[in-house]
């Protein structure tokens, strides 16, 4: 099969060749930017916490009648409350430990900060999310431990929620201290929070705990996470509870009774949206992302159906050629040609039809990926998804026109002879 | 005519039913995906006041001193003391002040327990200003303000929880320690984007969707506001070791207050713009600015400013209208093969007498009527796709609908798409010489 005789009589579709071109070219533009789009929310969605998640629940809840002011009395009476809740908690038979905490990895409600080096530091070196909570929150959450110790229980100071303080000894995460120490040796050493002039000594290191916030403006700091000892007190508590293994519904189930009978006055029914209610950490996580999942199942269904409809564009051009060719093809067929070199005929045909496609749809994926890059802040696109799209578009194209091309290849000879 | 056209569009869409449910998917999937984007697009773009946000601007100057490291002057909101100063001058035809802080509420007599709201602190211009519709009552006067009286307006949806949507106009209200009178009850407002509250969205770089959230609940007098929920405020940020009292922002190193201006005329907003930078000038002798940076944005300026439309929505906007291309781009390519595989038919026609713009009109009508029932299958696409919206339970979920402008859209894009897509093939097959298909039949 020589190619020029090809090229030739495609010369005289020269409508029907711009459309499929342009159209694989454009579909493999935007699908291969989809389908990146679409691996970039599910690698965020499947990242880990640095959480042990399994049998982990947080309960949020507001007291009812509580002081709501700063003032050291206030702050007293609300710390007994929480204190009389996370004894009441730890109490029952089903569960491991408890944490008083601020947040939780994926929760979207964030206290961030500046990390500096020096005290009174202008342009603090890090970005960070704090978590406040006790001694039991490594243990709770599952948090490894990679350096130095954890906090005493006779380190845990409380605060009011608008209070003040930086605290003398912080743990944190080994990414934000790979940031801050890139020559290692981040135990022991001082830093200083929100560009203030007080010390706070790291005296343990994580292997990993993700901030709050799951998408958008914390990736750039996903990872710098600051653990203060410090219990904050306000009309309203988040508590991390382990439950024993296995026996995640019995402890939820409890801990809900056992909040009620330490004290009546309080909302817990579950509202999720206000953030008040008892969920497990597995729902937490499905919130923090429902918008990313829905987003990519979208896409996701809506390239398939493209490439749907692409392909069956190409089936009704081809089909129409080949209507239009019986008479030629016939000829070709009383000249000698067999119904194999028929059908190559036309496949060879689509092959360069799409080539010229990808080839042009590669540029054009490049170029929307820079332009998405600059007008979204997003990732340079690997070369692979291209690849892998033209690989696609060429065997879609080649699936496209087989039925065609078959068809083709049983027209009989005699077609030749009628009516020229 | 055009009857008779279309009776040959229907004939002709049945003889080759695949070919037709393949061009009317992929109209009705482009339209689907497209539509449904751009209504959210419509939906959260939208300008919040209407033919007055032209004349509604922000004003701000920058009180941190020359040492402090932020340097994207000036700042989003301001101190109280230029805040103060700038709307006790009334140089605008009028101007508000605006705080926000989270406050317990609750009704002495009312069954139910106390709610945690959030408290806007203003002043009496804000109501006329942006257009607050009142359901009962009026807002505050003047003198309310300036003798410091513990009055409030509400939220209709307060009204509703508290007292069952009567008129409470009068009725007392708790706000954390102190009682407050009712003076006056909103009827159901939902300004979109919550255009006042939108400072520091851009620290979220188009990610934040928190200014499409309903409006604050509970309503007061600015002086009576700060006593009545003091300890409670929150700072944008602050310089030096910040407020010596949590939550106690007057007289503190602190920006917490926002200002809003309306200026009827261009004149008067030249003016304005001249009275803000001479009271930075002003303020930088006095020794207590260091900067005499200022800017005015008008609303809409400050919208785009703070990024307010979230970039995931602009992103599935762009590539909706991608796929919407490269349905478009098939459906030329189907139509095409259509049209030129009823060449013999054509000739036939034409041969009988029928001009190539009849031709023409014809194919047309076709692609059309295509277009048509693609809308249609567009529309019901749209619908799917706003519901899927809504379940996705962003703050703006509860707004998103398919109104009536955006109905005729869907229809009106989904005909021209199809008309767009029909005008090559329509052209190739009213130039088929009707000579040479005769030859061959």
């Amino acid at each position: 099969m020589t190619l020029p005789p090809i090229l030739a009589a495609l010369k005289k579709h020269k409508a029907g060749v711009t459309l499929i071109t342009l159209q694989i070219a454009l579909t493999l533009a935007i699908v291969c930017n989809a389908v990146f789009i679409i691996g970039q929310r599910i690698e965020r969605v499947h990242r880990p916490s640095g959480l042990d998640e399994q049998n982990l629940f947080l309960i949020q809840q507001a007291y009812v009648g509580a002081p709501s002011g700063d003032d050291a009395a206030s702050v007293e009476k609300l710390d007994a409350m929480q204190r009389g809740d996370l004894a009441a908690l730890r109490n029952l038979p089903d569960v491991e430990s408890v944490a008083a905490i601020n947040s939780l990895p994926l929760l979207q409600s964030s206290w961030t900060g500046g990390v500096g080096l020096k005290p009174d530091q202008q342009h603090s070196t890090e970005h960070a999310a704090y978590y406040f909570g006790d001694e039991q929150m490594l243990k709770t959450l599952g948090l490894q431990l990679v350096a130095g110790r954890n906090f005493t229980s006779s380190e845990i100071t409380n605060r009011g929620f608008r209070g003040v303080g930086e605290p003398p000894m912080v743990i944190i995460t080994k990414a934000l201290a790979d940031k801050l120490f890139p020559n290692g040796g981040a135990l022991g050493k001082t830093v200083y929070l929100d560009g203030l002039a007080i010390p706070s000594t790291i005296i343990g290191v994580v292997a990993r705990m993700q901030i709050p916030a799951a998408g958008g403006w914390g990736d750039s700091f996903a990872w710098n996470s600051v653990l203060q000892p410090v219990r904050l007190d306000a009309y309203y508590t988040r508590t991390a509870v382990r439950a024993k293994p296995g026996r995640l519904d019995a402890a939820m189930r409890e801990a809900r009774e056992a909040l009620f009978n330490a004290n009546p006055m309080r909302v817990l029914e579950n509202q999720p949206d206000i953030g008040i209610g008892i969920m497990p950490f597995s729902e937490v996580r499905a919130r923090a992302y429902r918008a990313d999942i829905g987003m990519a199942i979208l896409m996701g269904v809506i390239c398939v159906i493209l490439l749907c409809v692409t392909g069956a564009g190409i089936v009704g051009l081809t089909s129409f050629w080949v209507g239009q060719r019986r008479k030629q093809i016939g000829i070709r067929r009383a000249l000698g040609a067999t119904q194999r070199d028929i059908l190559h005929y036309f496949q060879t045909e689509n092959l360069l039809i799409a080539g010229a496609g990808v080839v042009l749809g590669a540029i054009l994926a490049v170029g929307l990926n820079l332009w998405l890059m600059k007008q979204f802040q997003m990732d340079r696109m690997s070369l692979l998804y291209v690849l892998v799209g033209v690989i696609a578009l060429l065997a879609l194209g080649q699936g496209a026109v087989f039925a065609p091309a078959l068809r083709a290849s049983r027209v009989s000879p005699v077609e030749a002879t009628r009516s020229v | 005519m055009f009857a008779y056209y279309l009776d040959l569009a229907f004939r002709s869409l049945k003889r080759n039913p695949v070919l037709t449910f393949l061009m009317v998917l992929a109209i009705a999937v482009g339209i689907g995906a497209s539509m449904t984007t751009l209504t959210v697009m419509h939906i959260l773009s939208g300008d919040p006041l209407p033919g007055k946000s032209a004349h509604i601007y922000y004003p701000q100057v920058d009180p941190t001193p020359a040492d402090w490291y932020n340097k994207s002057h000036p700042l989003e909101v301001m101190d109280d003391r230029s805040a103060m100063d700038l709307w006790s001058a009334h140089r605008a035809d009028r101007q508000a002040l605006v705080v926000q802080s989270p406050v317990k509420v609750s009704a002495p007599g009312v069954d139910r327990p106390p709610l945690m709201l959030t408290l806007l602190a203003t002043t009496s211009d804000f109501f006329p200003m942006f257009e607050v519709p009142f359901e009962y009552g009026s807002a505050w006067t003047p003198s309310d303000e300036t003798g410091r009286a513990r009055v409030a307006v509400i939220s209709s949806d307060l009204n509703d929880k508290l007292f069952g949507g009567k008129n409470s106009v009068g009725k007392t209200l708790r706000l954390k320690d102190s009682d407050v009178r009712i003076v006056g009850v909103l009827k159901p407002w939902r300004p979109t984007p919550l255009f006042y509250d939108a400072e520091g969205g851009f620290t979220g770089n188009g990610y934040d969707t928190s200014y499409y959230a309903k409006p604050e609940d509970v309503f007061m007098p600015f002086q009576s506001a700060l006593e009545v929920n003091d300890g409670n405020f929150f700072q944008f940020t602050c310089w030096g070791n910040g407020p010596t009292v949590p939550g106690h922002l007057e007289n503190s190193p602190c920006l917490w207050v926002a200002l809003w201006v309306e200026l009827d005329s261009a004149a008067k907003a030249d003016a304005y713009r001249a009275f803000l930078e001479n009271y930075a000038e002003q303020q930088k002798t006095l020794g207590r600015f260091a900067n005499t940076d200022t800017r005015m944005l008008d609303l809409m300026q400050r919208l785009d400013y703070e990024q307010v439309i979230p970039k995931n929505v602009r992103l599935q906007t762009w590539l909706a209208f991608a796929f919407l291309a490269i349905c478009l781009f098939n459906t030329v390519g189907l139509l095409l093969a259509k049209f030129l595989r009823r060449a013999g038919e054509i000739g036939v026609r034409r041969a009988l007498g029928a001009s190539s713009r009849a031709i023409f009109a014809q194919c047309l009508t076709e692609a059309g009527l295509i277009g048509f029932i693609g809308g249609v299958g567009g529309w019901l696409l749209t619908m799917i796709g706003l519901w899927l919206v809504r379940r996705q339970q962003t703050p703006y979920s509860d707004l998103v609908h398919l109104d009536v402008s955006m109905f005729v859209v869907t229809f009106m894009l989904a005909i021209a798409v199809s008309l767009l897509a029909g005008a090559l093939p329509a052209l190739r097959a009213s130039r088929i010489a009707p000579a040479l298909q005769l030859k061959t039949l």
